[in-house]
């Protein structure tokens, strides 16, 4: 069996979807027998879930103002060429 | 590749959702509104990761600018191979390391020491965590959380995580991003999820109990 620490260096291989089964089956082994690492993996999951499932905050207004107008003046040169 | 036909008029308030394809098209015609829409549709997204590349409000908004500046710039070299999408998370990658890169040399801030690297693969908090803890805080109490995790982490880890776990960029794609090799990318995922882990642990571990009782 694999020990903890050889599973934690394979943790994103047992998280990806597309890892081979045969792989998927050597790590399950070691989850479905060690507590520790069972937690590990449950609360590596709810991590990953918790970042991707947080919408980005709003963009500050100022912020947001400043960019459409530093935009607006790329816009407005590319319409009128310098004068040669 | 053409142009779809002009669309008929369409009630106000429901205005066409037009895909992130015919916007770059129409935009590279010189649209004015499409590229706007661009840049409302994405302009969160980018700012967010900015401010996690760069840890500084005034960088973030630079590389927010010029982001959008260089992709409208180059928006003819813009090859449609890729999604607009990566390409400007690319653009604002780069730009979000010169200034990081900049900072620190300048010595203007503190360089960056965090608490924790995760240089190795360990795990030393294992706790079961409270039930639905996004539903325990609030919106700004749950992004002040997740951003305070992210910030304690080396800038190559807070990198590669904001691309592969935040932005979902594929690690091929964050590997040619970053320049780094993939075997690099996995390493440094692998790092921050557990650093990051280990950091929600602190603050989301099921109080009073039996950390491994409800197994």
């Amino acid at each position: 069996m694999l020990t903890c620490k050889q599973f934690l260096q394979e943790l994103n291989d047992y998280l990806d979807p597309n890892t081979d089964a045969e792989m998927k089956r050597r790590l399950e082994t070691h989850v479905t027998q060690c507590p520790n690492c069972f937690v590990i993996v449950d609360t590596t999951q709810k991590t990953l879930q918790i970042y991707k499932g947080v919408e980005p905050q709003s963009v500050p207004e100022d912020v947001k103002t400043r960019l459409l107008k530093a935009i607006e003046r790329k816009m407005a040169a590319r319409k009128q060429p310098a004068q040669g | 590749m053409s142009l779809s036909p002009t669309t008929p008029a369409l009630p106000q308030n429901s205005p066409p959702p037009l895909d992130e394809t015919e916007l770059v098209e129409r935009a590279r015609s010189g649209d004015a509104a499409a590229f706007t829409e661009l840049v409302n549709r994405y302009q969160r997204k980018i700012y967010r990761l900015a401010k996690h590349i760069t840890q500084n409000d005034e960088d973030a908004e630079d590389v927010l600018q010029e982001a959008f500046l260089k992709a409208y710039e180059h928006l003819d070299t813009f090859q449609g191979h890729s999604k607009f999408y990566t390409w400007i998370v690319r653009i604002a990658v780069n730009e979000a390391l010169m200034r990081l890169r900049k900072r620190r040399t300048d010595r203007t801030v503190p360089l960056d020491e965090p608490i924790d690297t995760g240089e190795e693969t360990v795990a030393r908090e294992i706790a079961v965590w409270e039930d639905n803890p996004e539903q325990r805080y609030s919106r700004e109490e749950m992004h002040e959380i997740l951003d305070q995790a992210i910030e304690g982490l080396k800038p190559d880890f807070r990198t590669v995580f904001a691309l592969r776990d935040i932005e979902e960029l594929s690690t091929e794609e964050t590997a040619e991003t970053l320049g780094i090799s993939i075997p690099a990318v996995k390493s440094r995922l692998l790092r921050a999820r557990l650093a990051l882990r280990e950091k929600l642990t602190r603050q989301f571990r099921r109080k009073g109990e039996d950390v491994l009782a409800n197994l």
